[in-house]
């Protein structure tokens, strides 16, 4: 195979100096500026970079496809010898579905909530008639048991919503090999999937590839996944190439800063320190939305002052509704929640503002957590006079305090949210937190949503606050990295239940229970072969 | 009770709603009605009214009894299908001989102008309902198209233009310079079939007219709505024609937001045609109704009120049925 690669005759998609603009304020503006791409039959590519890099657009643009708003203004797509920026949507349809399938992130969103899962599997080949209705279903059964697919006979006959994010995820790749195609994009795959599901797509995409000799770019932004994939990787910034190199040379010897960089989030590492006083006791508490079942089960947590414990799992876990029992936006239907030595009311509505204001919340999405008609002044304002009744004119002063404090120059105080990056909008969160001047912040996911770099900058800000101002922190995360970097002890949570709790050094050292070890053995590491190990086991 | 299907145990919520609603709307009707000013009564017996014959006269028609005595009889009896009888069929005279009464029982007038009025709107349903789909949907494939902007902006200068000023263009030009049809549509329950339709095709022409622009409009903006999901981008790098793409993957997750204009629509067909039937002349139960408050004949008025419920509450209540059904998450739940 690799040997092939000089070959010219095996170069199945060239892409030559393509550009691509967007249309958006009302101007054209340049998301890929002149990008080459080669892929050889049979070889994955890895396109790696942060959000706004480009990688979907340019993924799309392998196909011929740019979205509404979008248009080409250069360059040349070269597929199998035609040109697909030169080609009729008509020709462009032919070739999609057939000789070119996508994959898309949210196989939630990519399905048609109105037609059964066979259906749509079949559908493309089906409608650019490449064999009968009985074959291709044969063959998507066929699929679906080499995806593993629970019940692979049945599996066809659900709807999107009646299996499992995985299962939906592993039903898209069936569809885009259903009619074998030779080149298929994966758009961001397993981002939306659970560590422990990841896992078992990642093998099933990889031996599915490898199996059926199809080319691939995969597109990701975790590096550490997409050396699990690809023969090669190209970085990708600001619509440009950062570097082009085998995968085993861009992990061991990358060459740009740039690149070095994405995985900066690792180098953070904390040395965990103890403290004797507790600032928060979470007794014996059970929690359940409405009628439902319990979504938390006589959980106990203790977090010391000071300090920060991290609260990890996967989606469904019982993270987040913690949280809601903590503040009392979700009242717990037993236990008690003990916070510096006092009973806390169960309801919200029955605190003091002097127990709201010591208890802060910061949200996954800054995007959804600000108003977004208040400018920053006004963000970081209304805690000021809420909690401390502080007038207009000292106002401004404690507000350029803060902004300081989060390590942004006073030109941002009369900026409105949409004119800010994602990062900048989490840091005007924290400040809006600390305005209150709490003793424990519950940081919800706070970095999840955010790049790799910009990642480091907030945990680098939350560490130093907390030096600085001795608060402390609930963090929780699904993202061991994460973990590894901020906290001082660990909750690891499954089902509703606590499955472990304890120091770093603890909880990440052996022995553990079942579940932690299935979690820490399912984060992807740096080294190529992690996959092949992890299944070997 | 054992385990109901999900969908059935919703439907039945909507049902319960449904009489729960209409039973506020009956409360409504009755106590609005009643504070209609002016007295039957008063009015019908003139100059010549005595002390004695309004007394006799009020307890003739139940008047005497108080409001909630009346309601509750008035509700137990219209459940049972009776709305009582009209008060105009009386007059004076016969106040003072009450053995000799004429009066109608309001269902008896009800029905046939009843039966007129569900009868044009059916037509008009027939013809605008496929024609505002057809339209919607191809407005929604060429959009922005000179198609698109030609159709948008035709239904727009019908659904701006009042209806009887639409229905007059119409006698100008179909009635009165081309002698198409007749500018009158005085149907009565005789009326062979085909000369029915013949005599409303002007009215009907005029309520299409008015309706297609609403229902065309909703079923373009909820396709388009749907057209940035992201399954129609994979539909489409499926190589899935757009037409397809459309029809397939688009019009069976619009079908709920179109039910409910499409219900929206009929209902007003029924509910709020007045205007069209006045310029026509056409025998429906907006007139009726009208002529009733004018009479102060508060059971008919009463009676039409309820009948208008009843039809709006029940389509909307299909609209729902409809929205409900082609959900595939509460049709096959977990």
């Amino acid at each position: 195979m690799k040997s092939s690669k000089d070959n010219k005759k095996d170069l199945l998609l060239d892409i030559k100096n393509i550009s691509i603009e967007g249309f958006s304020d009302e101007i054209w503006h340049p998301i890929i500026k002149g990008v080459n791409l080669q892929l050889y039959r049979g070889e994955v590519l890895g396109l790696i970079g942060e959000s706004g890099a480009g990688k979907s657009t340019l993924g799309l643009a392998a196909m011929g496809f740019v979205r509404t708003g979008c248009r080409f203004t250069g360059g040349s797509i070269i597929f199998n010898g035609k040109d697909l920026t030169k080609l009729s949507e008509k020709k462009k349809q032919q070739l999609w579905g057939t000789k070119l399938s996508y994959v898309a992130q949210s196989a939630a969103a990519a399905f048609n909530p109105a037609h059964r899962l066979i259906n749509q599997t079949i559908e493309s080949s089906l409608s650019h008639k490449l064999d009968t209705k009985e074959t291709l279903q044969k063959d998507a059964v066929q699929l679906y048991k080499e995806m593993q697919l629970p019940n692979p006979d049945q599996i066809g006959e659900r709807y999107p919503h009646q299996v499992s994010g995985g299962q939906l995820q592993r039903t898209m790749t069936a569809m885009a090999m259903s009619s074998k195609p030779d080149l298929i994009i994966f758009d961001e795959p397993t981002t939306a999937l659970d560590v422990t599901t990841q896992v078992n797509v990642l093998a099933t995409i990889r031996s599915i590839v490898k199996e059926h000799q199809t080319a691939a770019i995969y597109i990701t932004h975790d590096l550490a996944v997409v050396a699990q994939m690809a023969d090669r990787i190209q970085v990708l910034r600001y619509g440009d190439t950062v570097e082009v190199a085998k995968t085993s040379q861009m992990l061991k010897s990358p060459k740009e800063e740039y690149t070095k960089s994405l995985w900066a989030v690792r180098s953070i590492k904390k040395k965990e320190q103890k403290s004797k006083e507790i600032i928060l006791r979470i007794e014996n508490v059970s929690a359940s939305y409405e009628s439902g079942p319990k979504v938390l089960q006589d959980i106990n947590i203790n977090v010391p002052t000071g300090r920060t414990v991290a609260i990890v799992g996967e989606s469904g876990s019982g993270k987040s509704t913690t949280a809601r029992a903590i503040t009392g936006l979700l009242p717990p239907t037993q236990g008690k929640v003990i916070f510096q030595e006092r009973i806390l009311p169960k309801k919200l509505s029955d605190r003091s503002k002097e127990d709201l204001r010591s208890i802060q919340m910061i949200y996954q999405s800054p995007d959804t957590s600000m108003n977004p008609r208040h400018t920053v002044r006004e963000i970081i304002g209304r805690p000021l006079s809420f909690y401390h009744g502080i007038n207009k004119e000292k106002n401004t002063n404690k507000v350029l305090e803060l902004l300081h404090m989060i390590e942004l120059d006073e030109s941002f105080v009369d900026r409105l949210p949409e004119e800010l990056s994602g990062g900048q909008k989490q840091r005007i969160c924290i400040a809006r937190a600390l305005a209150a001047e709490p003793d424990l912040i519950i940081c919800d996911e706070v970095t999840s949503a955010l790049d790799q770099i910009v990642q480091e900058g907030i945990l680098k800000l939350l560490l130093r606050l907390q030096h600085e101002l001795k608060i402390s922190y609930i963090f929780i995360t699904h993202d061991i990295a994460t973990v590894k970097a901020i906290a001082d002890e660990v909750v690891v949570m499954h089902q509703g239940l606590v499955v472990e709790q304890g120091s770093k050094k603890d909880i990440f050292n052996p022995p553990h229970p079942e579940y932690t070890k299935l979690l820490l053995s399912s984060v992807p590491e740096m080294d190529p072969n992690w996959l092949n190990k992890v299944l070997e086991k | 009770m054992s385990k109901l299907h999900p969908i059935i145990s919703t439907l039945l919520k909507r049902i319960g709603l449904g009489i729960i609603s209409l039973f506020f709307v009956t409360l409504i009707i009755f106590s609005s009605v009643n504070l209609l000013p002016g007295d039957f009564v008063e009015s019908v017996l003139g100059q010549t009214r005595t002390e004695e014959s309004v007394k006799i006269f009020r307890k003739e028609l139940g008047l005497d009894k108080p409001y909630h005595v009346r309601y509750v009889n008035w509700l137990t009896s219209a459940i049972q299908g009776d709305l009582g009888s009209t008060f105009s069929g009386r007059n004076a005279t016969y106040a003072n001989q009450p053995q000799q009464n004429t009066a109608r029982s309001v269902s008896s007038l009800l029905k046939p102008r009843l039966f007129n009025t569900f009868f044009l709107a059916a037509m008009t349903a027939i013809i605008a309902i496929p024609l505002s789909l057809i339209l919607g949907i191809t407005a929604a494939l060429f959009r922005n198209s000179i198609y698109d902007r030609t159709v948008n902006a035709s239904a727009l200068t019908t659904i701006s233009m009042p209806e009887f000023f639409v229905a007059y263009i119409l006698i100008i030009y179909l009635a009165s310079i081309n002698q198409f049809f007749p500018s009158l549509s005085n149907v009565t329950s005789s009326t062979p079939f085909f000369e029915r339709i013949y005599l409303s095709v002007l009215p009907a022409l005029t309520l299409t007219l008015v309706t297609v622009a609403h229902m065309m409009r909703m079923t373009r903006a909820s396709i388009i709505n749907l057209l940035s999901s992201p399954y129609i981008e994979m539909a489409r790098l499926k190589g899935i024609s757009k037409t397809q793409v459309i029809i397939k993957h688009a019009l069976p997750n619009a079908w709920a937001p179109i039910a409910n204009i499409i219900a929206f629509n009929l209902a007003y067909l029924i509910v709020g045609v007045v205007v069209v039937e006045v310029v026509f002349v056409y025998p429906g139960i907006g007139q009726l109704m009208v002529d009733s408050v004018i009479k102060r004949d508060i059971p008919v008025v009463q009676g039409c009120a309820l009948v208008f419920a009843v039809t709006y509450i029940l389509l909307n209540l299909i609209a729902d049925v409809i929205s409900i059904i082609t959900n595939p998450r509460l049709l096959y739940p977990k």
